[in-house]
């Protein structure tokens, strides 16, 4: 059976950043567009990084500030200064 | 990055909060501090344990929740300023608003109050910082919430009194008695209940999609609220199933004991969302997804990868998981049908759906719509045009446990209504199915004790015996302007003046006595 992790953010500016980001690092992410939310699935593991993000952004940037775009999640987190990971064992 | 290294890191930012500012006690013994740690069973030899993935430290969450806060109220005043309620694509759209603000927001108020309780019942210093924040935003919920339909309030029926009608009205005690169950619980059950079971498996389905179609149906004070809601859900989620783990992780005789937890949670849970099932279906003028796409993504698939995962603690998927999955083709049908019958008693007006949207629910569920409901649904809009709108006018049997009518029909055989019963120290009790069958069984000592809102009325306990006074007098609706059939309604001409249009002819109450 197929186990996807998945994370939605508001559709916003700043989740238009974020989700370049994890496509840039998640090639095999499936970005799905639904009214007022953008949800990315990828089966087992997905990461978001904080040098992609700062690198699209242009500035520095901390791993908590997805907290105010971020919708739902799911899978286990691993979230570090560096990076914030969803993943299934 | 030199300046970042000079700062604390997160872990060692969230190991001062959650480590170091906590102490053991020297003159009092634990177990006379932290007295409900141990009567359900549950074995915890090693809190240090526990651990937060977010990491969040108090300064962090100000700064953040600050932040959200912000947003949210600038499009409130940008929501009411505009008067934004009529860009709205239909006003049966605020109907659904209506049952959230008087079902789903004392919740929130009520999830506040559990935080704030169990926060103090642990003994581990990070579960106690984790159940405060999360009081904390619960709080938030329930006071944006209000803020937001408050600007509802000023043009629409059926929002004045949200919080006095939680309490009493028929349909309330169902998420009401929900969250009862769990606050009268032990600490491990609260957050099993809440912090797993509802916010980790079920949430999404009322918080995302739900949310989403608001948007679609361009509520942005409502959007922005659900979203802004659902941010902390993460939070809330990632919590949920960080205690899971950290239960089942402390000691193997844990695993039976959160075992049967999930298994009521979800049931419970699942029976809860039969409204949410019916709010999408039926209450979303535009459509996003159906009732059954949705349980499909977020129950099947994400609460399948979920179930995989645990499966290496011992724990297995929720028992009658397959009649929720069945269920998912029928039960938004059930519940609105029920909604419709008895339109009088709520304070939110019904109606039969549109050709163009019974076209899309035969669409969306091609193996039952058409044979088992769109007759039914064809036949009441054939008695409402010909002036017999049909309210029903005996009060229903309710489950003892989620206090639904037992409207809800055989896993094989949808013909069949579900219905069991036991007899309990000489008392008959009746059940809407197996799974509330055996929460019953398992503690009798609670479930003999509810409140059930037909019982009570039978009783007199409700200011008056017969459905008129109850609803006026007990429940604070305002007959002829909160309840009934939508078309026709005050609110129904009003919606039509604000777009320019005719005065759609008075409803016929006939085939009723609640007027």
């Amino acid at each position: 059976m197929s186990q996807l992790v998945f994370i939605a953010f508001q559709d916003n500016d700043n989740a238009r950043y974020l989700v370049d980001a994890i496509a840039a690092d998640n090639p095999e992410a499936e970005v799905q567009h639904q009214p007022a939310m953008i949800r990315i699935q990828a089966e087992k593991r997905l990461v978001i990084n904080r040098e992609t993000m700062e690198e699209v952004l242009g500035r520095e940037w901390d791993v908590q500030e997805m907290l105010i775009d971020v919708i739902s999640i799911g899978g286990n987190v691993d979230e570090d200064d560096d990076h914030f990971i969803l993943q299934w064992n | 990055m030199a300046i970042k290294n000079k700062k604390l890191n997160l872990k060692d930012k969230y190991q001062y909060l959650t480590r170091d500012m906590a102490w053991d006690p020297s003159y009092q013994k634990k177990e006379d501090i932290f007295p409900d740690e141990q009567f359900e069973g549950i074995k915890i030899s090693d809190w240090s344990q526990w651990e937060d993935p977010f990491r969040l430290t108090m300064d962090a969450y100000w700064k953040y929740q600050a932040e959200k806060e912000k947003k949210l109220y600038a499009i409130f005043d940008a929501f009411a300023q505009n008067n934004g309620h009529q860009n709205i694509s239909d006003a049966r759209y605020v109907n659904a608003l209506k049952l959230f603000l008087s079902g789903v927001s004392p919740l929130e108020y009520a999830a506040f109050q559990g935080y704030a309780r169990v926060g103090r019942q642990f003994s581990g210093a990070g579960a106690r910082v984790a159940c405060q924040m999360q009081a904390i935003d619960e709080l938030r919920h329930s006071q944006t919430q209000q803020h937001a339909m408050s600007h509802y309030n000023k043009h629409f029926n059926g929002l004045h009194d949200a919080a006095h009608m939680h309490d009493r009205v028929w349909f309330l005690s169902v998420p009401k008695s929900f969250f009862d169950d769990a606050r009268s619980a032990g600490p491990f059950e609260f957050l099993t209940a809440i912090s797993f079971s509802f916010e980790y498996v079920l949430t999404n389905l009322l918080f995302v999609p739900f949310m989403s179609g608001a948007a679609y149906n361009g509520d942005m004070a409502t959007v922005t609220f659900g979203f802004s809601a659902q941010s902390d859900e993460a939070r809330h989620m990632t919590l949920g199933l960080e205690v899971i783990k950290f239960i089942l992780e402390q000691h193997e005789d844990n695993v039976p004991i959160v075992q049967r937890w999930i298994d009521k949670w979800f049931w419970r849970g699942f029976r809860l969302l039969s409204l949410v099932g019916m709010m999408m279906d039926y209450m979303l003028p535009n459509k996003v997804m159906s009732w059954a796409e949705a349980w499909e993504v977020y129950y099947e698939q994400n609460g399948g990868a979920l179930f995989k995962d645990l499966e290496r603690y011992g724990i297995r998927p929720p028992k009658y998981q397959d009649i929720a999955n069945d269920a998912k083709h029928h039960v938004s049908h059930q519940a609105w049908s029920t909604f419709y019958q008895y339109g009088q008693a709520t304070n939110f007006h019904t109606w039969m759906p549109t050709g163009e949207e019974m076209a899309w629910l035969s669409e969306k569920y091609p193996d039952t719509f058409d044979k088992y409901y769109r007759p039914r649904f064809e036949h009441w809009a054939k008695e409402h045009a010909e002036g017999r709108r049909f309210y029903n006018n005996t009060l229903p049997q309710l489950c003892q446990v989620c206090q639904i009518p037992t409207i809800f029909t055989e896993k094989d055989d949808p013909g069949q209504l579900s219905h069991r019963q036991i007899v309990h120290e000489g008392e008959r009790y009746h059940f809407c199915s197996d799974g509330c069958c055996d929460i019953f069984r398992h503690e009798p000592e609670k479930y003999v004790q509810a409140w059930l809102p037909v019982h009570q009325i039978y009783q007199g306990n409700c200011d008056g015996g017969d459905v008129e006074t109850v609803v006026a007098k007990y429940y604070h609706i305002n007959i002829g302007e909160d309840n009934f059939e939508y078309i026709g309604s005050p609110e129904h001409q009003r919606w039509l003046a604000i777009k320019g249009k005719a005065p759609e002819p008075a409803p016929e109450r006939s085939g009723q006595d609640a007027a």
